[in-house]
């Protein structure tokens, strides 16, 4: 009963083998051109540059005037998302619906997918929310700072437009994950694509379509703050200009309110959330 | 009372946008006057005609090279160092040590890599190596929070089992624990670099290297064909790092 | 080894084993039979000292497990061999990295990372699975595996360790009787080879008496008998095995066929 065995040779070798030797490779250019040095961490002069700006860091400033701007600034920020979310929704919804498959009228007949230059009109539309959301937003807000100025016009804008691309392939693609047959059978009856939006997809989709919106809400007051770096306004603006003037203690306060707002935000956040899901 | 109630969610929202422009005073007049959308347009059709020649298009491909370093070297530091922290955080070495890692894992992923960037070019002077220690440090708080939560999920039966046949720690973690864990770290690890590759292109804002520096400068001296072009190689850079990690999740995270 | 006045209390309060003493001398093959609950696990995890006696003292392989460093008692743990009823292999290992896995404790650092990317000692793995009759499935993951194929791999692996003292957790209780039947009689034959000492407990009473010279009754966390299999009567089993709680006469033989609880990710 006893088989004669012979090792047969390790099917995963080859491939292992290959992978580590690719890695291998690559890792040296990686890292002769990221130039890679942890040493600067522990460094003595380094070290000490960064032991006079961390302590430049207590006491966290507080002065009233002080704290006076820095709550406008954290406003600032709140109000730079919402508006640039709620631009972006204005923007997402409609490229939304251009997108997606499930309001295809040559897709009823077909079970689900459109007819191929259906599938090839919608490309564009998908093509622009790839680019919108490909480019990272901080790209636009410096583009636009160059174009309409310093303050928070430039950081609405970049938002909006960034995150219309985000919005708008998340619900494309929501749209298309829920039941398709109310839909196709509106479609199918004579409805119009609207109308077939309106009482076949909207109804199943507002509560996953609320969540993610809210969930990126959350990362746009981040990026509100990044944005304010290059000049977009807000709370960042003002830890940019901080940093450049060594003011430590105001540096200090800022993160703390920074770490506080993204926590209080997510709190918000799951909140909401909870109640639309 | 319920109507009321029902609508007041809403309400409130759409208060709070009304708000939002508001307290902004976006002076939507002024944005979309004549002269500022002929101001948009005109810097806007700068933008159209990219710088195409060749010492640019070496350069750029230098930054989008440098750039690729910087993000594929900093989450491959990022998911070591949240791998070593994310054993402490998921209690494996006891309570204090479980609560003091959890801490840093915070911290380092509350702060934005931008933020980290400037701080790192501060203590590691200009160029790439402070945007790939700022990536690494910022993305080792998100793996390391991910990774402790796909260890505590983990069952710690085959690693307990090896440790008790003689197995020394490291060994039973690698053959008891990490066969179960591997697919979900390689998963998170490749998510991570797409959303990096698209920081490490900005990091250079900060004077971090990569594509973002040349973009800085381009805008700053008022280059914008060559800024366009710039633009245009991030695009392709991005797409090409998310169709190449999703073709590896694809691959190697079958479930 | 000896164990004299050794008992076993879980941290929830139940007692599992009571003033226990035995002495099992090297080189022995010993089956513990026994109704469920009656201790047999317990006996053995103590044994295999992942246990620690609440009290008695407790002696093995020449020394005091619980008396000595952590260091040394990892030593002495890489010398025993336990086999676990449902083995504890994770899913998507493949049966190859298993099996090597059993000499974790003898082999270095490097040697062991090593031999996770790419196994070093094929011929040596393969030699294992072949006497349970699985070469065929050197490089298959767990997962794709029955029952009864996982607890051969788990066997296979308690070979390759070549421990001084093997213990056996209900080793076979997936398998069909004649599979049973055979790799008991390859871990008989494997143990008196290297005159390792094994102790292996089982459901079923026939293949308790049929290979192993001999036999120690738990009952309710006590030793009910400790003799030759030749002189074990059927009274002797059936007051081992009867059960109050059942109406119907309980047969000797309870039927084997729990379910295995096998790790998934």
């Amino acid at each position: 009963m006893l088989n004669p065995a012979l090792p047969q040779r390790d099917p995963a070798a080859r491939s292992r083998l290959l992978l580590t030797l690719i890695a291998l490779a690559l890792l040296w250019p990686g890292l002769s051109l990221s130039e890679l040095d942890l040493g600067v961490l522990i460094d003595g002069s380094n070290a000490q540059t960064m032991g006079v700006f961390l302590s430049g860091f207590w006491p966290p400033a507080h002065g009233a005037e002080f704290l006076f701007l820095l709550g406008r600034a954290t406003l600032e920020t709140l109000a730079i998302a919402t508006a640039g979310m709620a631009m972006a929704l204005a923007l997402a919804v409609p490229c939304a619906l251009l997108a997606t498959r499930s309001l295809s009228i040559s897709a009823v007949s077909r079970g689900g997918r459109p007819r191929p230059w259906a599938q090839a009109v919608r490309w564009p539309v998908r093509g622009l929310l790839i680019i919108l959301r490909s480019v990272p937003e901080i790209v636009w807000a410096l583009l636009f700072v160059r174009a309409v100025g310093l303050g928070p016009t430039a950081g609405v804008l970049a938002i909006a437009i960034t995150y219309a691309g985000m919005l708008g392939k998340v619900y494309a693609e929501i749209f298309e994950s829920v039941d398709p047959l109310p839909t196709r059978a509106l479609i199918g009856a004579g409805g119009s694509r609207l109308q077939a939006f309106a009482y076949g997809v909207l109804p199943q989709a507002t509560g996953e379509m609320l969540s993610y919106t809210v969930y990126r809400w959350e990362c746009a007051i981040r990026a509100s703050v990044v944005m304010g770096f290059v000049g977009a306004g807000g709370l960042g603006q003002q830890m940019d200009l901080s940093i450049r003037m060594f003011a430590g203690g105001e540096v200090a306060s800022m993160l703390l309110t920074f770490l506080l707002l993204v926590l209080l935000a997510d709190l918000f956040s799951q909140l909401l959330r909870r109640r639309f899901v | 009372m319920k109507p009321l109630a029902r609508y007041a969610l809403p309400l409130l929202l759409v208060l709070a946008v009304v708000a939002s422009f508001a307290y902004l005073q976006l002076e939507a007049s002024a944005l979309l006057s004549r002269e500022g959308v002929g101001q948009m347009a005109r810097y806007a059709a700068a933008f159209f005609s990219p710088d195409l020649s060749a010492p640019h298009l070496r350069a750029i491909a230098y930054g989008a090279l440098e750039t690729l370093a910087m993000s594929a070297i900093g989450t491959l530091l990022a998911a070591a160092l949240g791998l070593l922290l994310a054993l402490p955080a998921a209690g494996r070495f006891g309570l204090i040590a479980k609560a003091i890692s959890r801490l840093l894992l915070n911290a380092l992923r509350a702060i934005p890599e931008l933020v980290w960037a400037a701080l790192m070019v501060l203590a590691a002077g200009l160029g790439p190596n402070a945007g790939t220690l700022a990536l690494a440090l910022h993305t080792a708080g998100v793996l390391g929070r991910l990774f402790a939560e796909a260890l505590e999920n983990t069952p710690s039966e085959p690693s307990e089992a090896l440790r008790l046949a003689g197995s020394g720690r490291v060994g039973a973690f690698c053959y008891g624990t990490l066969p179960t864990l591997w697919p979900q770290l390689v998963a998170y690890t490749l998510y991570r670099w797409e959303n990096n590759i698209r920081m490490a292109s900005v990091l250079g804002f900060v004077g971090a290297g990569g594509l973002g520096q040349m973009l800085y400068m381009s805008l700053s001296l008022f280059q914008e064909a060559q800024a366009s072009t710039i633009i245009l190689a991030m695009l392709l850079m991005v797409l090409t790092v998310d169709a190449l990690s999703g073709w590896a999740r694809q691959r190697w995270v079958r479930s | 080894m000896s164990l004299s006045g050794v008992s076993y209390r879980h941290a929830n309060g139940h007692v599992a084993l009571r003033n226990v003493d035995l002495q099992i001398a090297k080189g022995e093959r010993v089956a513990l039979i026994g109704p469920s609950g009656a201790g047999k696990t317990t006996l053995l995890r103590l044994l295999a000292t992942h246990l620690q006696p609440s009290t008695g003292a407790f002696e093995l392989l020449g020394c005091q497990p619980w008396a000595l460093s952590v260091g040394a008692r990892q030593k002495l743990r890489s010398r025993i061999g336990l086999i676990h009823q449902a083995p504890p292999l994770p899913a998507r290992q493949r049966v190859i990295t298993a099996v090597l896995a059993g000499r974790l404790g003898q082999w270095s650092l490097g040697h062991s990372l090593l031999s996770l990317i790419h196994p070093l000692d094929k011929q040596g793995a393969t030699e294992m699975l072949g006497k349970l009759d699985l070469a065929d499935k050197l490089y298959e993951r767990c997962d794709q595996l029955s029952g009864g194929q996982l607890q051969r791999v788990g066997i296979a692996r308690a070979l390759y360790q070549n421990p001084t003292l093997m213990l056996a957790d209900e080793p076979v209780s997936a398998m069909d009787p004649v599979l049973a039947a055979y790799s008991l009689s390859v871990l008989s034959r494997e143990a008196a080879n290297s005159q390792a000492t094994l102790v292996a407990s089982l459901h079923s009473v026939k293949l308790a008496l049929e290979h192993f010279p001999r036999v120690i009754a738990v009952r309710d966390g006590q030793i009910l008998f400790d003799k030759a299999s030749s002189t074990v009567t059927s009274n002797e089993l059936d007051t081992l095995y009867a059960n109050d709680q059942l109406d119907a006469f309980a047969p000797f033989e309870p039927t084997p066929g729990q379910s295995l609880h096998i790790p998934r990710c």
